[in-house]
């Protein structure tokens, strides 16, 4: 005798039950910390806190903790976290000119004012897996000499005072394409439904919480001819700004705390369209947390979306497409999206027995017809 | 058992008002689909967060809420979504369609006839329905603009030239109230006739694409077709194997590794109640014995 399916409820506990032992793995070994999380998975809690669009270490390593590693299901558990807190008002804008620097690169000159400050990156290490790390004991706590900066001899641990723009020298010479300031409030694409075709503003706001393989995947294809750019990193910095905020009872700004940002900026060689001369033109990438691989890859696609505005031509590459762009980049629409095939389709599917059985039976009967 | 940390039914009220007012335009003009700020849910997209949103704005404390997928209220994502709302808003829950105030759906129309005052809310994957024949949106809202829909009889012609008949068997397009080209959401074709002049108001909700739209009640809804080849609601063609329905949606399951399948009603609650009123199918159970 056949019982219809039952027991979902049941069996969903029971998943839950599993998936919290699975997530803490072997009890013999020490449990991890959200600190330790935060402290020393710290590009990790990057990614999520950038993709999460919520700036806080100790939830985005929780999220980490909760998602046993599984980085898109982190991002997740941010948003979904996210979007149910008030909106108590907005910062004034951070002001990355008077950034707290740790790292501060320009491919474009060889020296310049503030200095190349190398900071802590991955760029030059050789990439041997450090068989110490996993013998239990950490190397020693190494001393961290002050950094010394550039060629100039300046050092910097402490650069708050403003360290100029790259693309500011460019642009005193009207060599790059300059960007004009405006007032107005920016779209944001969590309040308000996306519209097509979008500002650029929104379009930032889109790529800077994309996925970051999504978007590094796009950068690169722009590099390989797709769009290509001609793309220099101008400038990456990367290091920690004031977040300031209008008191109206105060009737000025207080700081209310600081974030550690990567900006990058591209200058991307440009040899004049119809509408504009020869010159620089410029990408932008901004993300929360030291990601710079992801800001890098913003600032290209930036650049790759901007044809319309410089009058180039569309050549169909995908990431020159707005629409294909920022209707994939989001690693949680896309992930449920995908995922979501796993649930039950099965009426569905029964519709398309019924009906590729019966086009089968009438090819049949017609194929036996015309034997 | 409501949670306190979150708001009634879990949206924050300025979201519900968002949401009812897009659900408001989208009654006013219907089958015309409304974007809204749609918000992360704690469920991923795809999982029915567009249907969660338009039932969270629906659902007043004095409400009798059902939630099916796939026309059963114990599948695992109807069970979750039910709890959810359970958890949140602590609202009455119900399997008999007749008792609900307010239902959840995904894939289905329930079996039994909707009455004036419920509220049937569709979790919708993919709202427009000429994505498949043109995949950019701000080409799709200039189509429905102008009310092009050349393209879509295109489709349905080549279906016929190539198969001699529609291949379309669930999602099937409709036109409603002779303006707008509408997506039913991935319903088989068999429920599209439910769809016209259902005296209940039907809401549906896509999440991820940030689009909901409406059938205000009694509205005219045709699916489309040629006078030569008319519309066909069709299922299999059997009686369901627990209660001898002849009209209800069949779900076909595989019995044993023989070949053997039985036909069951998808609707779990009209299959309960046939059988509860004493109609018994081929390989069912009076169900005094199930009990025991």
């Amino acid at each position: 005798m056949y019982v219809a399916v039952k027991g979902g409820e049941r069996a969903i506990d029971a998943a839950h039950a599993w998936l919290a032992d699975e997530r803490r793995g072997d009890t013999g070994i020490a449990v991890l910390s959200v600190a330790q999380i935060r402290e020393q998975l710290a590009l990790a809690v990057n990614r999520v806190m950038a993709e999460g669009s919520l700036y806080d270490p100790d939830l985005a390593a929780l999220a980490i903790k909760q998602s046993r590693g599984d980085l898109i299901e982190a991002v997740f558990l941010i948003r979904a976290y996210r979007t149910t807190l008030p909106r108590i008002g907005a910062s004034t804008p951070i002001d990355t000119g008077r950034m707290d620097l740790t790292r501060r690169i320009s491919a474009t000159f060889k020296d310049l004012p503030g200095g190349q400050i190398l900071g802590p990156t991955f760029d030059y290490t050789h990439r041997l897996l450090d068989f110490a790390l996993m013998a239990e004991g950490e190397t020693p706590a190494s001393v961290i000499s002050a950094p010394v900066s550039s060629p100039t001899g300046e050092t910097g641990v402490h650069l708050a005072a403003a360290v100029p723009h790259v693309t500011g020298f460019l642009n005193r010479d009207g060599l790059i394409q300059t960007e004009t300031p405006g007032d107005s409030t920016p779209p944001d694409l969590t309040r308000e439904p996306m519209e097509l075709p979008a500002t650029r503003p929104l379009r930032l706001q889109a790529l800077t919480r994309g996925d970051e393989g999504f978007v590094l995947s796009l950068a690169y294809s722009t590099q390989r001819g797709y769009g290509r750019t001609h793309a220099f990193v101008g400038e990456l910095r990367i290091g920690t700004v004031a977040v300031e905020m209008d008191i109206p009872e105060l009737g000025f700004a207080v700081q209310i705390g600081e974030v550690e940002v990567t900006e990058c900026e591209t200058v991307n060689q440009f040899t004049g369209s119809k509408t504009e001369p020869p010159q620089f033109t410029r990408g932008y990438g901004l993300v929360f947390g030291q990601t710079e691989r992801k800001a890098i890859s913003m600032s290209l696609v930036d650049r790759a979306l901007r044809w319309q505005e410089l009058g180039e031509d569309f050549t169909g590459a995908p990431a020159q497409d707005e629409e294909f762009v920022l209707m994939h980049a989001d690693n949680v629409q896309a992930t449920g999206f995908l995922e979501h095939i796993k649930l039950p389709h099965y009426v569905d599917f029964q519709a398309e027995l019924e009906l590729i059985r019966r086009l089968r039976r009438e090819a049949m009967a017609e194929r036996e017809a015309a034997e | 058992m409501t949670d306190q940390a979150y708001n009634f039914a879990y949206l924050d009220e300025q979201t519900k008002r968002m949401i009812r007012r897009a659900i408001l335009k989208g009654i006013a003009i219907p089958g015309y689909q409304v974007p809204f700020a749609s918000r992360e849910m704690p469920m991923p997209y795809g999982w029915g967060t567009g249907g969660v949103q338009v039932t969270a704005a629906c659902l007043t404390p004095d409400d009798t809420l059902k939630v099916i997928d796939q026309g059963a209220d114990d599948t695992t994502n109807a069970v979750s979504i039910r709890k959810f709302f359970q958890r949140t808003a602590g609202v009455a829950v119900t399997e008999a369609t007749t008792e609900a105030t307010i239902i959840q759906t995904r894939h289905r129309i329930p079996e039994t006839a909707l009455t004036k005052g419920q509220i049937l809310v569709y979790q919708v994957p993919i709202p427009e329905p000429l994505r498949f024949l043109e995949p950019r949106e701000t080409e799709t809202r200039k189509m429905h603009e102008l009310e092009e829909y050349g393209l879509m009889h295109v489709k349905l012609y080549e279906d016929i030239a190539r198969h001699g008949t529609i291949a379309t068997s669930y999602d099937y397009p409709v036109k409603v109230e002779g303006r707008y080209v509408m997506d039913p959401s991935p319903i088989p074709k068999f429920d599209n006739p439910k769809l016209s002049d259902n005296p209940a108001i039907q809401l549906f909700g896509a999440g991820r694409e940030q689009r909901i739209y409406a059938l205000p009640p009694h509205t005219h809804v045709v699916s489309l077709d040629f006078d030569d080849h008319p519309f066909t609601a069709s299922k299999a063609a059997h009686d369901c194997d627990l209660c001898a329905a002849q009209d209800s949606y069949l779900d076909e399951v595989i019995t044993d590794d023989q070949g053997n399948r039985m036909f069951v009603c998808s609707d779990t609650d009209f299959c309960r109640s046939r059988r509860e009123a004493g109609h018994l199918g081929r390989l069912g159970t009076p169900l005094s014995e199930v009990e025991q």
